[in-house]
């Protein structure tokens, strides 16, 4: 069986993402590596991470995983997550301005912040439980209800260049968008590996997901 | 707006077992951390707090076993906190699984310390737990060592402090009200919270229902923590959700 590699470049615990995914994986191995050659014989590829954006890039460069990162996600089933979805874009306002992988158009931005109903404004990072609203239909949303409550933990969103890569939206002082989906590549600002029945129903049906042909 | 207010209950634990037990459902073994975690994931917690309160240093090991059983079977966010020293004890910790780690007099005694673990791990998962008195009206101070020692500072601007140095997250407890079940400190609580741009998590105090409610509509608290009330089956944490979504306020409560 081919194997599920969760892509290891020192950005973030990676344990429990892990365990999450052997927990709906069957005997599948699960390998959690910064091996390009392993990345590259993966059936599915997960690319979490949380921190910076500037570092993650650097991570990234000195590992020598642009370009195998890239491929992954245009060959086979490919989930990011948090950093791992951001990190797909072209650039982020964070760190004073940083490039991105540019795997989709788009930029990363701070969270506008806002207001509480009485006036106090919200508070940043945007941690917590939230309700992601799904904008289209897609293989990983299979049994995960309209709505479903998921864990987020981040101050920074993105801004897809292209609206019918929008998968979900989640409002947090304004509508942004909590998942997207092209082909191959689907990634999420929460984290699935933390939001209970939700995320491992999420999980459960990227291992099975054969991708787009 | 539909970000939730969460629901956390404490565990203490002590040399790998969850001090006292808990009483509530139809549990196999109330003194094991993992098997509580995990009623508790499904029985709707929104995230768990271990306070690990082992003494002896010899027997400081257990606490990772334990943090990797819970990250291996329970797929919540949980907090680690108790004898957070330096960064390679919070290394061990988010390395074993949690989420985050609770920093509480190492933050006092070397206040860089949250800025070095937020810098090496992203202030996401730095939690920083400050113990307070009030002195005078509306004025309350830090306590470290379980209490038992003043250092002087003002828990307000102690507070903004932790936050300018990258802490996450704030895990306020009222010394005042902890274990007396006539509900939060919600004065201390309020001043807190407005005076940070992190969340707040309100402790200490919650012997009702109502005083979850009000931790969070009159305290302004993000998150409310509570041990006893759920430990010992006096509310569920559905009950206590209803309650809350009840007053208004946004709660996880279609988690099944």
């Amino acid at each position: 069986m081919t194997p599920i590699v969760v892509i290891d470049y020192g950005m973030g615990n990676l344990r429990s993402v892990a365990k999450a995914l052997e927990a709906v994986s069957d005997d599948r191995p699960v390998r959690v590596s910064a091996d390009p050659g392993l990345i590259a014989a993966a059936g599915h590829v997960v690319f979490p991470g949380q921190g910076a954006m500037g570092s993650c890039m650097r991570r990234l460069r000195e590992l020598d995983l642009v370009e195998v990162i890239a491929t992954a996600a245009a060959t086979k089933p490919f989930l990011g997550v948090c950093l791992g979805l951001q990190a797909l874009f072209e650039q982020s306002a964070e760190d004073g301005g940083c490039e991105g992988l540019g795997l989709l158009p788009g930029e990363v931005t701070r969270l506008p912040g806002g207001a509480e109903p009485d006036g106090r404004p919200l508070k940043i990072p945007h941690m917590g439980w939230n309700r992601v609203r799904q904008a289209k239909p897609h293989p990983l949303w299979a049994g995960v209800p309209e709505e479903s409550w998921f864990y987020f933990v981040h101050s920074y969103r993105i801004e897809p260049g292209v609206s019918t890569d929008q998968a979900a939206t989640t409002d947090y002082g304004g509508r942004f968008v909590s998942a997207v989906a092209r082909g191959n590549l689907f990634a999420v600002q929460f984290h699935p590996e933390k939001s209970h029945h939700a995320g491992l129903r999420l999980l459960h049906n990227f291992v099975h997901w054969d991708g787009c042909p | 707006m539909s970000l939730s207010r969460r629901i956390i209950p404490c565990l203490d634990v002590d040399c790998g077992r969850v001090v006292k037990g808990v009483r509530f459902v139809d549990i196999r073994d109330a003194g094991d951390p993992i098997e509580v975690a995990r009623q508790y994931g499904e029985a709707g917690a929104d995230e768990l707090v271990f306070l690990d309160i082992t003494a002896s240093s010899d027997d400081r090991e257990t606490i990772l076993h334990v943090v990797e059983g819970v990250a291996e079977q329970v797929f919540i966010p949980f907090t680690v906190g108790g004898g957070i020293r330096a960064v390679a004890d919070i290394r061990r910790m988010l390395n074993a699984g949690a989420d985050k780690v609770g920093i509480n007099t190492a933050a006092v005694s070397n206040p860089e310390l949250v800025a070095e673990a937020a810098a090496h791990f992203g202030s996401q998962c730095i939690v920083v737990a400050i113990d307070a008195k009030q002195v005078a009206p509306s004025r309350w101070e830090i306590f470290t060592h379980g209490g038992r020692r003043a250092t002087g500072l003002d828990a307000v601007a102690w507070a903004q402090r932790m936050a300018e140095l990258g802490a996450g997250e704030i895990l306020l407890t009222s010394m005042d009200r902890d274990g007396t079940k006539a509900g939060f400190d919600l004065g201390l609580t309020r001043a807190v919270s407005d005076s940070v741009g992190i969340p707040v998590i309100a402790s200490g105090g919650v012997g009702t229902l109502e005083h979850l409610v009000d931790g969070v509509v009159e305290g302004h608290a993000d998150a409310v923590l509570a041990a006893s009330i759920f430990h010992f089956g006096e509310y569920t944490i559905g009950q206590a959700k209803t309650k809350m979504a009840t007053a208004g306020i946004p709660m996880r409560l279609d988690y099944d």
